[in-house]
């Protein structure tokens, strides 16, 4: 094993770009992410259309507090940079590093999450606030949730390359697969940086 | 010092351009973190609205453009294609945004 082509004792520069496959890898993500921009376009167009359609309902001034926000907000941000690191140690062919990087990536993500659940949870119990309530309250679990869902499936992504891959070590092949979520995890923190700035900041105002 | 003249990853190089790299991504992260502060302070200090929501908008669109090129690496080379994905995803994003606007506030 150690000497074959996918397993060269020193790194290239670009591991996630040194196949065939992880060229192709990278470029269709990007594709892919190209088009989930216009599908969150579309979510927080149709928010911004319907935010003040409350219905009789709660208002986003009522419902919201920023104190919640800005500890997703934070979380999500650090967990940007400690998968950003992680990267750094893969370029660096430092396997057990990365692993550690990409556990407190996932341990902050599923902390971003617990607190969104304990959001929602508040907003239907408390509030009554329900995707029921008005097109306000339908547009807003829509985006949310949708950036919530994008949330958990990263995180199911990134925990299951670290336990698929845990023996093998690093290599050429899973390099773009470490690469790849990676960005994805970089692009849900920049759907919530809108989602915090529009829906909450916006919403409080 | 000895110096390493053939291109392989192991020399100075890009061990130097990895340092860099991630001085870059660092202070990418400050700015991040400086940028939600001001938004979260300008929304409770409780200014104009007219006055704040144009700044955090444009916050947030500087805080995503430095994570687009420094932590998703497209300041590297070889990212055209990419750079077209996203700047056409993202007009094709702004024109939805604007038409379901007009659609509903006209």
């Amino acid at each position: 094993m150690s000497n074959d082509t996918l397993n060269p004792k020193v790194m290239p520069e670009e591991p996630e770009k040194a196949t065939l496959e992880g060229k192709n890898k990278f470029l269709g993500f990007w594709f892919f992410l190209g088009g989930e921009t216009v599908l969150f376009a579309s979510l927080f167009g149709t928010f911004l259309a319907l935010r003040n359609s409350t219905n009789g309902g709660p208002s986003s001034q009522e419902l919201f507090g920023l104190d919640l926000v800005f500890i997703m907000t934070m979380l999500l941000l650090t967990s940007s940079l400690t998968s950003v690191v992680a990267i750094y140690q893969m370029k660096k062919n430092n396997f057990a590093k990365m692993q550690a990087w990409l556990a407190i990536t996932v341990i902050l993500g599923f902390g971003f999450l617990s607190l969104e659940i304990y959001e929602f949870y508040e907003y239907i119990t408390l509030e009554d606030f329900t995707f029921r309530s008005s097109a306000f309250g339908s547009a807003f679990y829509t985006l949310v949730g949708f950036h919530g869902g994008h949330v958990l499936f990263g995180l199911l992504w990134i925990l299951t390359l670290m336990i698929r891959n845990a023996k093998r070590g690093l290599n050429l092949y899973n390099a773009p697969k470490f690469y790849v979520a990676s960005l994805y995890w970089h692009f849900i923190d920049v759907v919530w940086v809108f989602i915090f700035t529009v829906v909450y900041l916006m919403g409080v105002i | 010092m000895t110096e390493n003249i053939n291109s392989t990853n192991s020399d100075g190089y890009y061990e130097q351009k990895k340092k860099e790299e991630m001085k870059h991504q660092l202070i990418t992260f400050a700015l991040m973190i400086i940028f939600t502060f001001i938004a979260f302070g300008m929304v409770l200090a409780e200014l104009d609205k007219l006055f704040v929501i144009p700044i955090i908008i444009v916050l947030a669109i500087v805080q995503v453009i430095f994570q687009l090129y420094y932590f998703m690496h497209m300041s590297h080379k070889g990212h055209e294609l990419p750079s077209i994905m996203i700047y056409g995803g993202l007009s094709v994003a702004f024109l939805t945004i604007l038409t379901f606007l007009v659609l509903i506030w006209w």
